[in-house]
């Protein structure tokens, strides 16, 4: 007999991963943008290997939090739109879990596949050999970090109707650090130093946000509601 | 002094820019009630229903659940209660069957979903993307939550919108034996339901009345 388990992580995670499957052209447009945008880079400034495998690291970083930067926006809002938000926010559970689970939704759509593309990219734009692997550990880390700072964003501006730019706004500081150590560690890589390092730092960011990130959105989302 | 109505509201009062929205002095939910809220367009029939599921905080006053306050006991009020507004919380892209399946309470297996989705009338359609659905369709994709829920609070916001003859008598019926099984409605409507013993509580904005017996 099928039975349903509705202990708010899964049961959220698994609804938030059927709707991109069943969306899968509004699910896969981050990375298609990702894919894009890269892809103009040599034809806008320089096709020069040489002049490209300085910039490469810090081109995909950038474009990869760009890229989930724009899909955090419709984190929150399509919940809220059509009342399942609020039932969330009735229903008697702890806001947490859920809140997990749908951020964990959002990077398995978006961060890791910005992640797995990212070597043909890195090829594209004639990353050096050894930054390879530094750039897809930090990114799989650092998209994470992108997906739980972009949803305290997202729940600040849930009941807007046109949150985006102040979304922007709001998160952009917050993800200075993760591009920061995120490029460093790709470089380090490519220097031939412990790219380990950064990546480190990185993935103390990861815990940080892991763990205080659903906290300031359940607050959040229990604020919005109220008015 | 019997026992602690199911869900009392004391002096319960809402404000929206300076403007009270709901204002309620006194108002007891028993064990076999059916309250049904009325008023005019704007009159806070949603706010009061809102206030009552704690989406919304009152100014001041409060609401008990069984004689204590239900920011004592939230977590078993928040159980015992289901409601179901006007956005009906009805992913359009997931197929009857799941959307019902996500909303219902835990353990619930699946032959219980299918029955509660063909007792209102969705038998064929439990397998097809609610965006094929039409409205009413949508409606009871939504309503199907009462029969699977084992809340005994019932608060209903308006559940008729879109609703065809046959499924407002499903609906009374369902909501008949529902108190008659230990449980208590409050909907919100414009109709005139077709139940005996239904108490009647006008609400008018600002205004402040009494339903108590």
């Amino acid at each position: 007999m099928k039975k349903y388990a509705n202990n708010g992580f899964y049961a959220y995670l698994r609804r938030d991963l059927r709707l991109s499957h069943r969306r899968l052209g509004e699910a896969a447009s981050p990375l298609i943008f990702f894919v894009m945008v890269t892809t103009l880079v040599p034809l806008g400034i320089t096709p020069d290997p040489a002049s490209l495998s300085v910039m490469a690291s810090g081109i995909i970083w950038v474009f990869a939090l760009l890229a989930t930067m724009l899909s955090a926006n419709g984190l929150f809002s399509g919940d809220y739109q059509d009342g399942s938000l609020e039932q969330l926010l009735i229903s008697p559970q702890v806001l947490v879990m859920p809140v997990l689970g749908k951020i964990t939704a959002h990077w398995l759509v978006v961060g890791l596949p910005l992640t797995i593309v990212s070597p043909l990219l890195g090829l594209m734009l004639s990353l050096p050999e050894a930054g390879y692997l530094p750039l897809m550990a930090s990114l799989a880390l650092g998209t994470a970090c992108l997906s739980l700072l972009g949803a305290v964003g997202a729940a600040l501006t849930v009941s807007l109707q046109k949150g985006g730019i102040l979304l922007a706004l709001v998160v952009m500081p917050l993800y200075m650090p993760v591009i920061i150590f995120g490029g460093a560690t790709v470089q380090y890589g490519i220097d031939g130093l412990a790219w380990t390092g950064p990546l480190a730092i990185l993935g103390a960011m990861l815990a940080a946000t892991v763990a205080l990130c659903p906290l300031a959105i359940a607050g959040v989302l229990r604020l919005t509601s109220i008015n | 002094m019997g026992n602690p109505s199911l869900v009392t509201i004391e002096n319960l009062r809402f404000e929206r820019d300076d403007t009270t929205v709901v204002s309620c002095d006194q108002l007891c939910l028993d064990v076999g009630d059916i309250l049904q809220i009325e008023g005019p367009n704007g009159s806070g029939k949603t706010t009061l229903l809102r206030l009552l599921t704690t989406a919304l905080q009152p100014l001041e006053g409060s609401i008990l659940y069984c004689g204590k306050s239900i920011a004592e006991c939230r977590l078993e009020y928040l159980s015992d209660i289901l409601f179901i507004g006007h956005q009906s919380a009805v992913k359009l892209t997931l197929t009857a069957e799941e959307n019902l399946a996500w909303m219902a309470p835990s353990g619930l297996d699946f032959s219980s979903v299918l029955k509660a989705l063909e007792s209102l009338g969705l038998a064929g359609y439990t397998d097809i993307p609610c965006y094929k659905l039409s409205a009413g369709q949508q409606r009871r994709v939504a309503l199907a939550r009462l029969l699977v829920s084992d809340a005994r609070i019932w608060y209903l916001d308006e559940p008729f919108t879109a609703i065809d003859r046959d499924g407002v008598k499903l609906l009374e019926r369902c909501m008949k034996e529902h108190v008659s099984s230990g449980g208590a409605v409050v909907v919100s409507t414009h109709q005139n339901l077709d139940v005996q013993g239904v108490r009647h509580y006008p609400v008018l904005g600002g205004s402040s009345l009494r339903a108590c017996p």
